[in-house]
């Protein structure tokens, strides 16, 4: 033994095999976390705040137009996040369909940081709800926007105030949640 | 009344596995009889749940709408392999073919392990018998696949298009075979630290398992790369999704634990480390298991999430895992490291390649927990996409690469590197020269592809290099070298087969990344499009019905640059129960390259076509099978069949070198 050693040898030697221990201790631990709070609807600066000013140009082989802060005025209008490589965009996009067949809202997309051959190809496949599509190539809009993850959804009221927020893909819940909120922007009462 | 009866098979299963797990622990020390009893319960575990997993499968093959199972992943006009398939192409049936996986691998043990002294056995068998009862508890509990619908609907919901595809029926039982086979050095691993016969003879005992499972790991994720590349239908063959990831991390920790079994086998040193490998490996291919079935993770794997599922499935997790780590640390600190070696020797190399695979291990997990730890520590939540992995994992793994072909060339204890670089040089100026000459035809369109080149070529010759040198090629006669390459073990032409494996599989990547070209455009039947030299003429556009889908058909003919014509079909098809339209892409192979064609939306009267040509993508999957096939080569090698040492006393033979 050294002597510089600060434990007894066989003492080290269980502290360093106790590592796997805690190691997993903790990941279980936060993994429990994870599974009962699923809830991602996050508080935002933007919420009852105006959407951030921006223009951004289309996606040509899309065939929609593309997408400014003067579109979201007038009625109210979901803003959604996407891009073909973010795997809960897939996920989630059967229900971005749904959501546009029940409510007939304005749905616009901003795509982040994509290839327009690759975000093409992606609407192709799952097929296409937007009314508007931004290109968003180096993500300025969508820093403006506050989004720091994909996919983000955002709802829009019809004087250009942000309404609601959702971080993460759509589930059934909270797409519950959006229809119930555009069916009381539409109709006050 | 078959429904019943496989449930009924199930609940019996699960009760003798716990019966076995309970009593093994308690007499594990009582001798032959004890271990025959076990031995016994796991061929009858075997045959319960085979009766179980083929109730399930009549059911779906009659289209037996009765039960919930069939109900909601299968449909009458479905073709019959994908009836078959579909009974895992959903949460509760996967999880029955996880269970039938090892309760197989329990028999085989129980069959071919009558050498192992009857306390290990009888530890190994109660291990497996203590994971059959949990999972086959929580299947039962949570997830049951024999539960009825009152009344039976006439016809079924449909399984995924995606899954209507004979990757489905290949893909996953490969890939739980590799996963679950683990389990098998899991159970020795406890046994080991329960008995204390943490010896050589152990190692030997379990690298049979540890290659037979790695092997089947091999080929199901190659498969699952496969089929995601022709099924998807955007020509890419690895996302770094999480679940992928989950595939990949026990492939890593395994292939670590094949290497340092040798060490342990051979030098008896490494031990603390293996028995941990052994445990670590096992430990995330149910980690894998977790992030899917829980749903903790979205994935295109996840097929139902259910939070009290995954707490369950969490727990049993934990305390498995949990278990096996506290008795990690009790046993493991008392351990005696025995075979002192010099830093370059075979022991160092294969220590470093340990070190380099469980560092780009580690930095898979971070990159696939890490946005799951955050969303639970802080609520943000982010996505770690393909940039991180390939930035870190191509760090890490092109110095392996590097030192790669070394590594055989050492002797064990100490050995001499200028010695090994003299026979390298052959390979090394061959790797160089073909690197040239490939980037000069090719033209170096990424800065690292010549880099990339140079390790692919380096590795596959660096292999070669391995049998010349040790066929003496070149020094001695044609004939006797001849003689002896034929001679040379098979675990020696397994090392180099898998290593050449490695290197074509990284020439497939680094020529795929970076020679690939695309193209977009529309067509209208008639047109015509080049592409790479190759002259694509869309000829045709018909509607053809499928047995569950309507289709629309594009019809081809492609000439290659070297003049021959082919016809080709790309597919856009709706599936009529659920609705969903799938692409079947048109792929053509020319030699190790291949021509992927995608039929797109159509556009007002025209249809968008998408191409791709990508060179030498085959070699990509075909360097796994080259891997898995050495994994075979080695389980033919004599040291398994005849000739097992008796308990670790030192008095292992030294390698036929």
């Amino acid at each position: 033994m050294r002597p510089s050693d600060q434990f007894p040898r066989p003492a080290r030697r269980l502290f360093l095999a106790s590592i796997p221990v805690v190691v997993v201790v903790g990941l279980v631990g936060t993994f429990a976390v994870a599974l009962n709070d699923r809830s991602t609807d996050l508080p935002s600066v933007l919420v009852n705040r105006p959407a951030p000013n921006f223009t951004l140009p289309p996606i040509l082989a899309t065939g929609v137009p593309g997408l400014g802060r003067a579109d979201l005025l007038g009625q109210v209008s979901v803003v959604n996040v996407f891009a073909s490589w973010c795997i809960p965009c897939r996920d989630e996009h059967p229900l971005l369909v749904e959501l546009k067949e029940r409510t007939g809202v304005r749905l616009f997309g901003v795509n982040l940081k994509d290839e327009e051959s690759n975000a093409t190809a992606f609407l192709e496949e799952l097929g296409n709800p937007y009314d508007a599509i931004g290109a968003d190539r180096d993500g300025r809009a969508s820093i403006d926007w506050g989004v720091y993850g994909v996919p983000e959804t955002f709802l829009v009221g019809a004087d250009g105030l942000v309404l609601r927020r959702h971080v993460g893909p759509l589930d059934r819940a909270s797409l519950d949640e959006f229809v119930a909120a555009i069916a009381r922007e539409k109709d006050p009462r | 009344m078959a429904i019943e009866l496989g449930h009924f098979a199930l609940v019996l299963a699960f009760a003798i596995a716990c019966v076995s797990a309970i009593g093994g622990y308690f007499y594990w020390r009582s001798g032959e009889r004890i271990a025959l009893v076990l031995g016994q319960s796991a061929v009858l575990q075997f045959i319960l749940v085979a009766i179980a997993f083929a109730a399930l499968i009549q059911a779906f093959v009659k289209s037996d709408f009765s039960l919930a199972l069939a109900v909601n992943n299968s449909h009458s006009l479905k073709p019959l392999i994908f009836k078959i398939s579909g009974v895992w192409g959903n949460h509760e049936g996967s999880m029955l073919l996880w269970i039938l996986i090892l309760v197989a691998f329990g028999a085989m043990v129980a069959t071919f392990g009558r050498r192992l002294p009857s306390d290990l056995m009888t530890l190994v068998l109660a291990t497996q018998s203590l994971l059959v009862a949990a999972f086959a508890g929580f299947t039962l509990f949570t997830s049951n696949p024999f539960e009825r619908v009152v009344p039976a609907p006439f016809e079924g919901n449909d399984l995924n298009p995606v899954l209507q595809d004979i990757g489905l029926a290949v893909h996953p039982p490969l890939l739980y075979m590799g996963y679950v086979g683990f389990s098998v050095c899991f159970s020795f691993a406890i046994a080991a630290l329960i008995s204390g016969r943490i010896d050589q003879a152990w190692a030997r005992w379990v690298r049979p398992w540890t290659m037979l499972s790695w092997t089947f790991l091999t080929l199901g994720i190659a498969m699952g790369s496969y089929w995601a590349y022709y099924e998807l239908g955007w020509g890419g063959w690895w996302f770094w999704d999480p679940v992928e990831n989950a595939s990949f991390m026990p492939w890593l920790a395994g292939t670590a634990l094949l290497h340092s079994a040798l060490v342990m086998e051979k030098r008896n040193a490494l031990k603390i480390w293996t028995i941990f490998l052994s445990i670590i490996t096992f430990s995330l291919s149910l980690l894998g298991t977790f992030l899917v079935r829980s749903g903790i993770l979205t994935s295109v794997h996840t097929f139902a999430s259910d939070p009290t599922r995954g707490l369950v499935i969490l727990t049993l997790l934990a305390l498995v895992i949990g278990g096996a780590f506290v008795l990690f640390a009790l046993r493991a600190s008392s351990l005696r490291q025995g075979g002192l070696f010099a830093p370059v020797s075979r022991e160092g190399a294969l220590i470093l390649n340990n070190l380099f695979l469980a560092s780009a291990l580690g930095a898979v997990l971070v990159g696939t927990l890490y946005p799951l730890l955050l969303d639970a520590l802080t609520g943000t939540t982010i996505s770690v996409g393909a940039p991180f992995f390939n930035l870190t994992f191509g760090a890490l793994m092109s110095p392996l690469l590097l030192v790669l072909p070394f590594g055989p060339l050492l002797a064990w204890k100490r050995a001499d590197i200028v010695g090994a670089a003299q026979r390298l040089i052959g390979a090394a100026a061959l790797a160089v020269s073909c690197t040239i000459l490939v980037a000069g035809l090719g033209g170096v369109s990424i800065s690292l592809a010549p880099l990339g080149l140079l390790l692919g070529f380096w590795v596959a010759f660096g292999a070669i290099a391995e049998l010349i040198d040790r066929s003496k090629m070149g020094r001695i006669p044609p004939s006797e070298s001849w003689r002896r390459l034929i001679g040379l073990p098979r675990s020696t032409w397994s090392t180099a087969l898998a290593h050449f494996g490695i290197g074509v599989t990284v020439l497939g990547i680094v020529a795929t990344s970076a020679w690939e070209t695309e193209l977009v455009t529309t067509l209208n039947p008639g047109d015509n499009v080049e592409l790479s030299g190759y002259v694509i003429a869309f000829d045709s556009l018909a509607q053809v019905p499928g047995p569950n889908y309507v289709a629309d058909e594009g019809h081809f003919t492609v000439t290659s640059p070297a003049g021959d014509t082919r016809p080709l079909i790309a597919e856009r098809r709706t599936y009529v129960a659920s609705g969903m339209p799938t692409t079947e892409a048109a792929i053509e192979t020319y030699y190790f390259s291949q021509l992927y064609l995608q039929l797109g939306e159509p556009l007002e009267a025209t249809q968008v076509i998408r191409v791709w040509h990508k060179p030498f993508i085959t070699l990509i999957w075909f360097g796994a099978v080259l891997m898995a096939a050495a994994g075979v080569l080695s389980l033919s090698d004599r040291r398994y069949r005849i000739g097992l040492p008796r308990t670790g006393d030192g008095t292992v033979r030294a390698p036929a070198e």
